[in-house]
């Protein structure tokens, strides 16, 4: 029984991670049409950065000079690499395949720079450990679950309160009249790459935190399991992107934690989980979960 | 009686415009006309004769289909509009209902409402609650199903809407792309009354419609586009009882 609630709550540490990564990931699309494939390369810049500054500038400083330096290269990749002037709805799709091309050119350099070793970030929580009544659950995982619904919370109210939020959702249903209500959909866009940078960043600090040994130059591929998870939610809507990335997040979990009673599957079923997962959703409803053709009378 | 500054009372000026797609295409060509600050000038024309294409220019649109003014200019009041941006548009006052109603579906009726001020730089909330009550005024209707998806409002509706949502941005003149498309006769005669209403409150309308019967009823002045060229102009009754606009456009079979 404890074995399962260490699942179950490692499972929604891992998803509530998953989510930080996959919420980039819908804001990027709804913003710009564009599939963010360097987003991997720029959760480990994020990493790497909070993991070579956190000895002379301290943890938190190092995470803050991280995501925001993380947010402004997103926000400038936007600007400068994709596009200039204003946003063209016909190129998205040659604009994804140069976002293949920027993240080939970053991750190359940042494995130049982390080589083999593994960074420590120098994270408060280290390997410390809570019991809660018959659980042990590593403070880690906890700081995961806060931090991400607190992040999760503050974008979710970005999206419904805020002037950007309302023009990102507008624009991301129909561009064309969104600009006639006068939104400035170039602005809109950046600041809206800038968010998914900085969850980037975020995020990579929790992969790289205990139980897992640390930053390695492999550690941006984690972030391709939470894009099954936007896409089985839906990938223009951030609550489908969500309840996707808890789904994985919690089905990794349990498969790893019963991995002796699934040898059948083969050796590291957990790997392609997501995408097992997503595949099986897609069967069911090729839209995603919360992805709708939108539900209109006409 | 005084004279007015003309910057207090602008009209809408279209001098000579040509509008290429893709730099081949040619849309429009030597277009002119003046929709002056207090009135409703009709846009006719057959389907592909190059209306919606004008509104594009006049919106600043025009760069999402590849399109742009390759000749004359558009000025509204002392505002300078060609090669500018929609944003532009909107803060001049100039606001575009686009065509097929275009709300966002997903979004409440109170959302789409709200994203009509998006233009404008903030506002107090006073303002924007000041702008929807008058908008609720004239279209009760939507006050009832204001936290409501804008997808379930019925045809009528989502085009009351998009009008409300335009009118959240107070434009001085309110660009009209074919609000009767696919409306019951019924609700035609509803949208005629609601152009009324916005021009007696003082926004001036610049209308396009294929309902030729309806615009003509209600404009000043009425253009005629023909394959992306100005055909007729006058006074909409003069342009009604012209022989070819009864023909083409009021079906009026008999008329020789």
């Amino acid at each position: 029984m404890t074995g399962l609630l260490d699942d179950l709550l490692g499972g929604l540490a891992l998803g509530a991670v998953y989510a930080l990564v996959a919420l980039g990931f819908v804001v990027i699309f709804k913003a710009s049409g564009v599939l963010n494939f360097a987003h991997g390369s720029l959760l480990l810049l994020g990493g790497y950065l909070t993991a070579v500054l956190h000895d002379d500038i301290g943890f938190a400083g190092a995470l803050a000079v991280g995501v925001l330096a993380t947010a402004l290269l997103a926000g400038v990749i936007d600007r400068l690499l994709l596009r200039r002037g204003d946003p063209d709805p016909h190129t998205a799709h040659v604009q994804t395949i140069v976002t293949i091309g920027v993240d080939i050119v970053l991750l190359t350099d940042l494995s130049r720079r982390i080589g083999g070793d593994l960074l420590v970030l120098g994270d408060p929580w280290g390997d410390a450990v809570t019991r809660v009544g018959p659980v042990t659950v590593a403070d880690s995982r906890l700081a995961a679950i806060a931090v991400s619904a607190g992040a999760i919370a503050v974008v979710f109210g970005l999206f419904r309160y805020t002037r950007w939020g309302l023009s990102l959702r507008a624009a991301g249903e129909d561009l064309e009249a969104a600009a006639l209500m006068g939104v400035r959909l170039s602005r809109v866009r950046t600041l809206a790459w800038c968010l998914a940078g900085a969850l980037a960043a975020l995020a990579a600090v929790f992969l790289a935190a205990f139980p897992a040994p640390g930053l390695e130059r492999t550690t941006g591929q984690i972030a391709l399991k939470a894009f099954p998870a936007a896409i089985l939610g839906g990938m223009a809507s951030p609550a489908g992107a969500l309840a996707g990335s808890l789904l994985i997040g919690l089905t990794e979990a349990l498969v790893a934690g019963h991995q002796s009673e699934l040898r059948l599957l083969g050796e590291g079923f957990g790997d392609v989980v997501p995408y097992a997962v997503m595949v099986l959703v897609l069967l069911v409803r090729p839209t995603g979960l919360f992805g709708t053709k939108g539900a209109a009378r006409v | 009686m005084p004279e007015a500054p003309p910057d207090d009372l602008p009209a809408l000026r279209v001098e000579h415009v040509d509008v290429t797609y893709g730099r081949a295409v040619s849309a429009l060509r030597d277009v002119s006309l003046t929709v002056p600050h207090d009135s409703v000038v009709a846009l006719l024309g057959a389907n592909g004769a190059g209306k919606t294409t004008l509104l594009r220019a006049l919106s600043g649109t025009l760069r999402l289909y590849r399109g742009a003014i390759s000749a004359g200019r558009v000025r509204y009041g002392g505002t300078v509009l060609d090669g500018r941006d929609p944003v532009a548009a909107v803060q001049a006052g100039v606001v575009q209902v686009p065509e097929g109603r275009r709300v966002f579906t997903g979004l409440t009726v109170d959302e789409n409402l709200r994203s009509g001020g998006l233009g404008l730089s903030r506002r107090g909330s006073a303002q924007v609650a000041e702008a929807r009550d008058r908008v609720f005024t004239l279209f009760p209707r939507l006050a009832e199903r204001r936290r409501q998806a804008a997808g379930l409002l019925s045809g009528g509706e989502q085009q009351m809407l998009a009008i409300g949502r335009a009118l959240m941005a107070a434009p001085r003149l309110l660009l009209l792309d074919e609000p009767s498309l696919g409306l019951a006769p019924l609700m035609v005669d509803r949208i005629a009354e609601v152009v009324r209403e916005i021009h007696a409150q003082g926004t001036a309308v610049l209308l396009v419609e294929q309902n030729a019967g309806m615009a003509l009823s209600l404009a000043d002045h009425a253009h005629v586009l023909e394959t992306g060229e100005v055909r007729l102009s006058g006074p909409a009754a003069a342009l009604a009882g012209t022989d070819a606009v009864r023909r083409l456009y009021l079906g009026e079979e008999g008329a020789a």
